[in-house]
């Protein structure tokens, strides 16, 4: 087993060997199927791809939140516990830790969503859709729920405790996902920046929809990368700062 | 096996070490002894590639700090001052992990194999099924010994491995690194001088970031022979007399406190024969007696942290020259080090290097 493979192996025994990741998914999938019912399903008939498209939307809030939850102590919590030093002390480089822990937490977040499969299931048992709208829909939550883990971790490596860690990731969430707000009010060249940037509303809906575009798994895969290198920068910096 | 030159380390603009020159041979054991805050986890920090030194020169096991720092962390065992542990893990799991961590891939006979060693030389195989958050704190500290013994490296870093431990687990813990003599080099960190000295081979001497002494324990007592400390005792209130025996030739430090008694005690660090001015300036004040004690290693300790810089730092000369003319610098190093000997719940007493002639 390589070190990121023993660090996402321990990572996924924490997960499940403690309370914090039966209740991070189960919360999940409760409020999951709450939404599905009152406002998916709703009380008008719908096309069944339009179920499936506010499941998909509802859905992706959902993956946010418990995306935060599961990556802004991922670091902060080896910080506070002292058990970093066992990484900085032997010979695993900083980009095997972060992947490591990225992976580990992005198979949690998987296995989560494997999980809420019955409930487009259910639209499939009773309606008519496509598997390729489920297969892009689950792709679109995979991509967003992958670059808010990889954001959360982020913080929790530049933070100095988990509550620090929760609320930087809670606003470096909330401003990505307000850029297509300010994007309306603002002139260009910043309009098509902050429509650009913003993690959801132009990247996230096609997925939603059943349609797959190159240019937003780009933009996902780039906000993971680029959140993900930094981490690596910060842990190497910290080993000059002390 | 470590060599370290010219070492310097910033934490923003305060600086935490500066100028250390040190090498350790294969097999020995060095203790860094120094007050809190004198630069002794840093420097093992450096040693443990856990922290960049902002300048010089230091390698482990042939492998520089700077531009191999895997080499390094292949290397060495580290113990920081808080056993790294994962409370939900066992013994078992934990040390397998720690392993798999140092070496990469390992069969599971050599993994078996050489967590029973760790188990064995700790003396933890009948907790190896215990979850590390129900330990106590020294069964807590021998898994962080195991964790850092487990992979067999050449050297050991330990940041002060009997803190907190009882005097039945000092004993134990000193037993313990006693027994890696020949097996790996060991550096390990202290603010107990008692402990350094029953443990350690040789001991480096840390104050405020400088090595002020290194040597075996007899070499430092030799170095102390010209040094004594002189104390006197007066009826009445000598302090007027301090500042003008601060300013004598021959006396490094003089300070002065009231005894329970209503007496006055003045304590003097004298480098040369200086009884006969001493005795000048305080008949005065009613000079009751007179000893002088020969130099230990505590004195030699107490010494060299209260023992101005050469002048690289004027301002920091110019601190301690005020703190020396109201005899307030001693007593506070003195206290410092007495509270973290009691802390430390030491039973031997780090007292008895001083032997008294009248």
């Amino acid at each position: 087993m390589t070190r990121s493979g023993l660090i996402i192996t321990r990572e996924l025994h924490a997960f499940f060997g403690t309370w914090s990741g039966y209740i991070i998914a189960a919360l999940a999938l409760l409020i999951e199927g709450l939404l599905f019912n009152a406002f998916a399903l709703g009380s008008k008939p719908k096309f069944s791809a339009e179920v499936l498209s506010s499941f998909f939307y509802f859905s992706s809030g959902i993956t946010m939140v418990a995306a935060l939850f599961l990556a802004m102590r991922l670091i902060v919590e080896e910080k506070q516990a002292g058990t970093i030093v066992l990484f900085f002390t032997s010979p695993l480089s900083e980009r095997e830790l972060i992947y490591g822990k990225f992976l580990s937490a992005f198979i949690f977040l998987t296995i989560m969503h494997i999980i809420s499969l019955y409930l487009p299931v259910l639209i499939l048992i009773n309606g008519k859709i496509s598997l390729g709208h489920l297969a892009a829909g689950y792709l679109g939550l995979s991509l967003i729920g992958a670059a808010t883990l990889a954001l959360a971790l982020f913080c929790s490596t530049i933070a100095s405790g988990q509550l620090l860690a929760g609320i930087l990731s809670t606003c470096l969430l909330v401003t990505m996902l307000i850029m297509w707000l300010l994007s309306g009010i603002v002139e260009e060249p910043f309009k098509a920046l902050f429509s650009y940037l913003a993690l959801h509303n132009d990247h996230f809906n096609p997925f939603s929809k059943g349609l797959v575009n190159t240019k937003h798994i780009v933009y996902y895969l780039s906000i993971i990368v680029f959140f993900l290198e930094s981490s690596v920068r910060v842990l190497k910096v910290r080993r000059w700062q002390g | 096996m470590i060599t370290v030159r010219g070492l310097a380390k910033y934490y923003g603009t305060y600086q935490a070490i500066a100028a250390l020159d040190f090498s350790i041979a294969r097999g020995e054991i060095v203790g860094l002894l120094g007050l809190n805050g004198a630069g002794k986890s840093t420097v093992l920090k450096i040693l443990g590639a856990f922290l960049v030194p902002s300048a010089g020169y230091a390698a482990v096991a042939g492998c520089s700090i700077a531009d191999d720092p895997q080499g390094v962390r292949r290397a060495i065992g580290f113990l920081p001052d808080r056993p790294p542990l994962y409370h939900e893990m066992t013994v078992d799991a934990f040390l397998a992990y720690v392993l798999r961590l140092k070496v990469g891939r390992i069969a599971r006979a050599d993994l078996e194999r050489q967590r029973d060693e760790a188990l064995d030389r700790t003396a933890l195989t009948a907790e190896r099924q215990r979850t590390l958050g129900e330990l106590s704190h020294g069964f807590a500290q021998r898994v962080g010994i195991a964790q850092a013994i487990i992979h067999k490296p050449a050297v050991l870093i330990l940041d002060e491995p009997i803190n907190g431990l009882d005097p039945v687990q000092i004993v134990e813990m000193r037993d313990l690194i006693l027994s890696f003599r020949h097996e790996h080099t060991v550096i390990l960190s202290s603010h107990i001088l008692s402990e350094i000295t029953r443990t350690c081979d040789r001991i480096l001497i840390l104050d405020q970031g400088r090595l002020v002494a290194q040597g075996t324990e007899a070499e430092l007592a030799e170095s102390m022979r010209s040094h004594k400390t002189i104390t006197a005792h007066t009826a009445r209130d000598p302090h007027p007399a301090v500042a003008a025996l601060n300013k004598l030739d021959g006396i490094d430090t003089a300070a002065c406190q009231q005894t329970p008694q209503g007496e006055y005690e003045l304590t003097l660090h004298a480098s040369a024969e200086v009884r006969a001015l001493i005795a000048q300036q305080l008949v005065a004040y009613d000079l009751l007696a007179l000893h002088t004690a020969e130099a230990g290693l505590e004195t030699l300790f107490m010494q060299l942290i209260s023992t101005p810089r050469k002048p690289d730092d004027q301002r920091e000369r110019e601190e301690r020259s005020k703190e020396r003319e109201s005899g307030a610098k001693s007593e506070k190093a003195t206290e410092s080090w007495r509270s973290g000997a009691k802390s430390e719940k030491a039973t031997e007493s780090w007292r008895s290097g001083a032997k008294h002639d009248t």
